[in-house]
């Protein structure tokens, strides 16, 4: 008896707590939602400053080197560079020969680097072999060549081990100033860099030839460096060719120079601005989400403020900025700030309503671009080598033309680049020290991952908790049915329904099985030759009704006929499919916050509404009516497709499905839309509608996580 | 045995790496030893250990790491006096500085006080692209006559300046582009202030290579075509494309007796005859630019890294040919065959685990079988914590390839927390490969001989040796936990372990039925205290005394009192035995 107690006693916090958590599961999860969106508000909020966490690094301790002799001597390069545009006849190997003369010239060694831009191609079976099987495989591409032009300057007493790259897209073909300024920028920087002493990383400097995209070459360059193919037999590289230029005649070999490993790497880029000031744009986000080191943003932010007076911008979603409801949001946090302020002045949380705006604007692109795992710019193919590197992009008040004002500008512009190159050869680690998961609020403010992982925590919380309700219900309602039925037979009953749940997992299982059929259905449909976009869609659709219908004739009907019981039946499918769900959403967590944070949003409230369509259209009162038509519109919001024309009629201006986009990004989207069908499907035949409909929408996501994850490897 | 310490890289494209200079004196960054032990096979590693230790003691480096098992080894192949008594160890990541020169010069007689050392200035050396210096000690035993026997010291400085007018200068207009002129006080910022008193001989050499001597004999044709000037060959230090600023008191010509091509001439300076007064201070200025290149050794070799990633990678060697080899007197005939003997010598640290069976071959961008290539191949893998990996290899190309290409697979392994250095996330250096071409000989000869043999470094260079390169140092950033974070990991881990374990014991030691059952019979019988009392003595017997807590105390507490008296009772028959017993 006390010791009945005692054990009774010691029991029953956590599992009290559970009963609790479980009987409420309703407050719980409208508690916990509630507290996860309003989590991801207050982020801009919470978002603290940045600061360099390496010390090594020492950014602008040592006074700039760069004078106004490079800066002529750019102006000379890009003189030149423009002169060849006025005969636009034999522009690009004229182009790459006075490039290479003038890196030669400066003590560089220089090659050239021919490559195929790879057509965007859909692999989703990519995701089960290596990063690397598949290069060049096309034959058809072999016309079209670029040739990168590459210098490197060997550090004067390092032992070349490591290197920074340096990169500037150009075009030959389209020419312009804008085109030569970056050219400009980066030859003056290293015109600088081969006369100093201190230098003791290699530096490699890449003239990505962007005819065909920007990021290509880049990508193109970085495989060929790191996976060299030996036996290519169409001597692709092998040939020499005389690059003649009125009394230059060298020769400059197409194989490719190697320096050590990267430490990191910059991409420069020079864009029209219309702002007052001169801007300095920075892109971060790479493939899948993953970021550069927080480091390393830190020092062009310190260096483009503190030193050159460039005023720093990263991407921003500018309709958020105007949109009313953010502004009003910004304003209660502000009053909220100053109330807490008030209670403890050591608190400070205030944040005006502007800078919420801005905050909120910045992260929402930041979660955006990471979720959609595009990269941003040519910096997301070093990524993929465990490179750190940026895309900076200057942006200019007045018109290249004036040439007083170019000087300026070079100086300037240069003098940043040789800082933070200068910070880097440094380091003598790579980086490690600061953050590589984060969320930029602005260039100088960050949230860390701690703190955004609260706020997904919160809102994933509620589905554990809503599957063990459900299931504990069925377990419940069950036995009272079948204990009169079988008392004698109760040991095997029970077994037999403690193994229920098996049923409903299966059909999970089929359900994600299908979704992974259909998301692998476009590779199928993209070998067709010649089909524009709306067909590809349609034939696409239409293969994903027919498999469902396959499958289900296969699989699921038979055993849905057998269990009868609807009652208990879709409890049981939807804890199943929703333990599912956030088994998938914590792995994605994982590999790529930003999705599974978007995933979530969209998927949970959906997950948790969902209840059989037939029971509510049975029920007839108000209760079920509402939550019926809720159900719809969450499961027509967070369909794919449909989430992403509303997005694209909130944000104006943004291009529709394309499949000439970077295949990585047809591929989630792809992914995606797969998984809206399966669940409109299962709308129209509304016997287990909405669990259904979950489940799908778990297969694309779990499709998704499984291609990032390869991507990841 | 040889010790090196070396700053910098030897640049083989620009600085040449077919003369004796380059191959003799091109050594791979940090510190470099090799070793040649005549004892008996089982003492040669605790004398390597002994050697080891003091040479870091002797110059202040940390070269007591080679005593390790891990960090040399004993190739066979390619250093060929060697008996299974060579060891050799590198150290790629040694800083040097002037801690290592200094007791380096100290072995000198005169020190840097005087004679050519007094040049030693450490900034200017410093200063420079590339810095060696090199220490072999030879013991000469086995010679015939016992008045030459002893050891041998040699000690070598290779510095690679920069003429100072080529750093402040700004040599941008590159048409107008002359060579920097130079002289020793403007490169080192001192004079020779005569020789060393001790010192036998004090020469200063300065060597123009093939390929400049060709070029200025070419100039020279094409200019005896407009002017009726004939320049002797003794004449070059006055003549139109440079000027030295001493006459020359020897000049040696390297006579190649293959073919009459062009070749190297060595002026040779004596110091002797300056003092303080008068110090010794050659200088070169340059008239007309002139651009030529140095000779190559037969392949160039750069080795790098494959693949992305923590998990594996590949080691690539590609050698490709220079443009010097094809007119070389290069090939051996071999049964009819022209083959090119490349020897390749790679160490690989334990962590990278190298898979000798993915080695690839490729000649001439075509794969190869290995047995084609391979003609002798020896490898012993590396046991984790225990030995290095090492492979050598003994190659044998056709002639006429113009480049070959190895690749090996790896698997990165993982290290222990405390093996790793203080600046893990740096990576990891895979020492150089060492790339030797035994059918190439790297001498000069030189026409007269009386001088050469009282005159160390000519004969050095008149001796033949086969040519050697290094390649590149290799930086492998392997898998490396975070070491800023130690506390939280540790925190962490522990609270979740503490979870995990409490509530499986908890779950684990709980007999749910038997409770139930005891608390039924108990029920049962709910008589007095004494039955209860031993109801409790039976749970305790079954081994769980622990579960008597809380509730029951008025009953232990009664017992414990009973104890307690009974203790008493014996302490005092105790103290009462112990004092008045």
């Amino acid at each position: 008896m006390a010791e009945t107690e005692v054990s009774k006693k010691r029991k029953r916090p956590i599992v009290r707590l559970a009963v609790l958590l479980l009987s409420h599961s309703v407050l719980v999860s409208v508690i916990c939602c509630t507290a996860g969106v309003f989590g991801l508000l207050l982020l801009p909020v919470l978002a603290k400053n940045t600061y360099i966490s390496e010390n090594a690094l020492m950014p602008g301790s040592a006074s700039s080197m760069l004078s106004n002799q490079e800066v002529s001597e750019a102006n000379k390069l890009i003189k030149e560079l423009n002169n060849l545009h006025s005969n636009p006849l034999g522009a690009t190997t004229e182009s790459h020969g006075i490039i290479a003369k003038y890196m030669s010239n400066l003590g560089a060694q220089v090659n050239n680097h021919k490559f195929h831009p790879q057509l965007n191609q859909f692999h989703p079976l990519h995701f089960f072999s290596g990063p690397d099987s598949g290069v060049m495989q096309e034959n058809s591409t072999r016309s079209l060549y670029g040739i990168n032009t590459v210098g490197i300057i060997r550090a004067p007493r390092g032992d070349g081990k490591e290197a920074i790259v340096l990169v500037t897209p150009y075009n030959a073909v389209k020419g312009g100033v804008r085109e030569t300024l970056s050219l400009g920028i980066a030859y003056s920087v290293f015109s600088l860099l081969t006369r100093v002493t201190w230098l003791a990383k290699d530096i490699i400097w890449l003239v990505a030839d962007s005819q065909y995209g920007e990021y290509a070459p880049v990508a193109a360059w970085l495989r060929d460096y790191h996976t060299p193919a030996f036996s290519n037999l169409d001597s692709l590289n092998t040939e020499t060719c005389h690059v003649g230029n009125n009394n230059f005649e060298s020769k400059i070999s197409y194989g490719i120079r190697r320096s050590g490993t990267m430490a990191a790497a910059l991409v420069l880029g020079v864009a029209y601005g219309n702002e007052n000031e001169d801007t300095l744009g920075i892109y971060a986000e790479a493939s899948n989400g993953q970021m550069p080191n927080l480091d390393l943003i830190n020092i062009v932010h310190y260096l483009a403020v503190h030193r050159q007076g460039l005023r720093v911008k990263v991407e921003q979603f500018h309709w958020l900025l105007n949109s009313k409801w953010v502004k009003s949001l910004g304003e209660v946090f502000e009053s909220l700030g100053k109330m807490v302020k008030t209670l403890n002045p050591d608190w400070k949380l205030g944040i005006s309503a502007a800078d919420y705006v801005e905050g909120a604007a910045t992260l929402a692109s930041s979660l955006y671009h990471q979720a959609l795992g595009v990269p941003t710019g040519p910096h997301g193919a070093f990524r993929d080598y465990q490179v750190d590197a940026i895309t900076l992009e200057f942006s200019l008040r007045i018109s290249f033309d004036r040439l007083d004002r170019r000087n300026d500008f070079l100086l300037h512009g240069g003098r940043l680049i040789e800082g933070v190159i200068r910070s880097v050869n440094n380091l003598l680690e790579k980086f490690h020290q600061s953050f590589f998961l984060y969320l930029l609020t602005s260039p100088s403010k960050f949230v860390s991952v701690g703190v955004y992982m609260i706020a997904f925590a919160l809102l994933v919380a509620p589905l554990p908790v809503v599957a063990a309700s459900l299931y504990a219900k069925t377990l419940d309602l069950n036995p009272t049915s079948e204990k009169d039925k079988s008392a004698t037979s109760n040991e095997l009953g029970s077994v037999l329904q403690s193994w229920k749940w098996l049923n409903s997992v299966k059909t999970v299982f089929v359900v994600h099985f299908w979704g992974a059929t259909v998301s692998l259905l476009p590779y199928f449909i993209s070998q067709i030759p010649d089909s524009d976009p709306t067909t590809n869609f349609s034939v696409w659709i239409l293969l994903s009704i027919l498999s469902l219908e396959i499958l289900r004739w296969i699989l699921v009907s038979p055993s849905s006929h057998i269990y009868g019981l609807p009652q208990g039946e879709w409890a049981i499918l939807k804890s199943a499919t929703i333990s599912s769900f956030f088994i998938g959403l914590g792995l994605m967590s994982v590999i790529n916050f930003a999705t599974a944070e978007i995933g979530a949003l969209l998927m949970v409230p959906m997950a948790l509404m969902a209840h059989p369509l037939k029971l509510d259209v049975r029920g007839q009162s108000l209760r079920s009516i509402l939550r019926m038509i809720c159900n719809l519109v969450l499961g027509v919001i967070s369909f794919p497709p449909a989430t992403f024309f509303v997005f694209k009629g909130v944000i104006e201006g943004f291009s529709g499905i394309k499949a000439g986009d970077f295949w990585n990004w047809v591929e989630s989207l792809w992914a995606w839309n797969s998984a809206t069908y399966l669940y409109i499907e299962y709308g129209n035949i509304d016997r287990l509608s909405s669990d259904k409909r979950e489940s799908n929408k778990d297969a694309p996501l779990l499709s998704c996580g499984m291609l990032l994850l390869k991507e990841f490897a | 045995m040889e010790l090196s310490f070396t700053q910098g890289r030897w640049r083989y494209e620009q600085w040449g790496g077919f003369d004796p200079l380059s191959s003799n004196n091109a050594k791979p960054p940090g510190v470099e030893l090799w070793a040649v032990f005549d004892v008996p096979q089982s003492l040669v590693d605790v004398y390597w250990r002994n050697l080891t230790h003091t040479l870091s003691g002797l110059f202040c480096a940390s070269i007591n790491f080679l005593e390790s098992s891990t960090t040399y080894s004993a190739p066979e192949l390619t250093f060929k006096p060697s008996f299974g008594n060579l060891r050799y160890g590198t150290l790629p990541r040694e800083a040097v500085c002037t801690e290592n020169l200094t007791p380096w010069l100290k072995l000198l007689p005169c020190r840097d006080k005087a004679g050519l050392s007094a040049l030693m200035d450490r900034p200017s050396i410093y200063r420079g692209f590339y810095h060696s210096q090199r220490l072999r000690l030879t013991s000469s035993e086995s010679g015939s006559d016992e008045v030459d026997s002893g050891i041998g010291l040699e000690q070598t400085l290779t510095v690679v300046l920069q003429p100072s007018s080529w750093r402040t200068g700004k040599t941008y207009s590159v048409e107008t582009n002359i060579q920097p002129s130079w002289s020793i006080s403007s490169i080192f910022g001192r004079n020779i202030p005569g020789k060393c008193v001790i010192a036998k001989s004090s020469n200063v050499y300065l060597h123009l290579d093939n390929g400049l001597v060709g070029e200025l004999k070419n100039l020279e044709r094409e200019n005896a075509k407009y002017v009726a000037n004939t320049f002797e060959s003794e004449g070059f230090q006055s003549n139109h494309a440079f000027k030295i600023s001493v006459t020359p008191d020897k000049v040696f010509e390297e006579v190649d007796y293959l073919h009459g091509k062009s070749t190297s001439v060595i002026y040779g300076f004596s110091v002797e005859k300056y003092s303080d007064s008068q110090p010794f201070d050659l200088g070169l200025t340059w008239k007309i630019p002139v651009v030529w290149s140095c000779q190559q050794a037969p392949l160039h070799a750069s080795r790098f890294l494959m693949g992305s990633g923590n998990e594996r990678g590949a080691i690539a060697i590609s050698l490709e040919s220079t443009e010097s080899s094809e007119g070389l007197p290069t090939s051996h005939i071999i049964d009819g065959r022209c083959e090119l003997r490349v020897d390749i010598f790679q160490v690989v640290p334990w962590y990278i685990k190298v898979y000798f069976h993915t080695l690839q071959v490729f000649v001439d961008k075509q794969p190869r079988a290995m047995a084609d290539v391979v003609d002798k191949i020896r490898v012993s893998p590396s046991k984790d914590k225990v030995s290095p990996g090492v492979m050598e290899m003994i190659l044998k190309l056709p002639c006429g390839s113009k480049s070959a290409a190895f690749s090996l697979e790896f698997d990165k392994g993982f290290l222990h927390i405390d093996e790793y250095p203080p600046d893990a996330n740096q990576g990891f250096d895979i020492p150089s490969a060492l790339i030797s071409f035994p059918s190439f000989n790297a001498r000069m000869n030189f026409s007269e001989d009386e001088f050469l043999n009282n005159s160390p470094i000519l004969s050095k260079f008149q001796e033949t040796s086969p040519v050697l390169s290094y390649t590149e140092v290799l930086l492998i950033p392997l898998t490396t936990p975070d070491f800023s974070m130690p506390y939280n990991v540790i925190t962490i881990t522990c609270t979740v372990f503490a979870l995990y374990f409490g509530s499986l014991l908890n779950v684990l030691r709980r007999r749910v039925d038997e409770e139930e059952r005891i608390l039924r019979s108990r029920a049962g019988r709910k008589a007095g205290w004494i039955s209860q009392l031993l109801s409790r003595l039976s749970a305790k017997l079954r081994g769980r005394p622990q579960e008597q807590p809380t509730s029951s105390l008025p009953y232990s507490f009664i017992s414990f009192r009973l104890v307690l008296k009974i203790l008493l009772v014996a302490s005092i028959a105790v103290t009462w035995q112990y004092y008045f017993g």
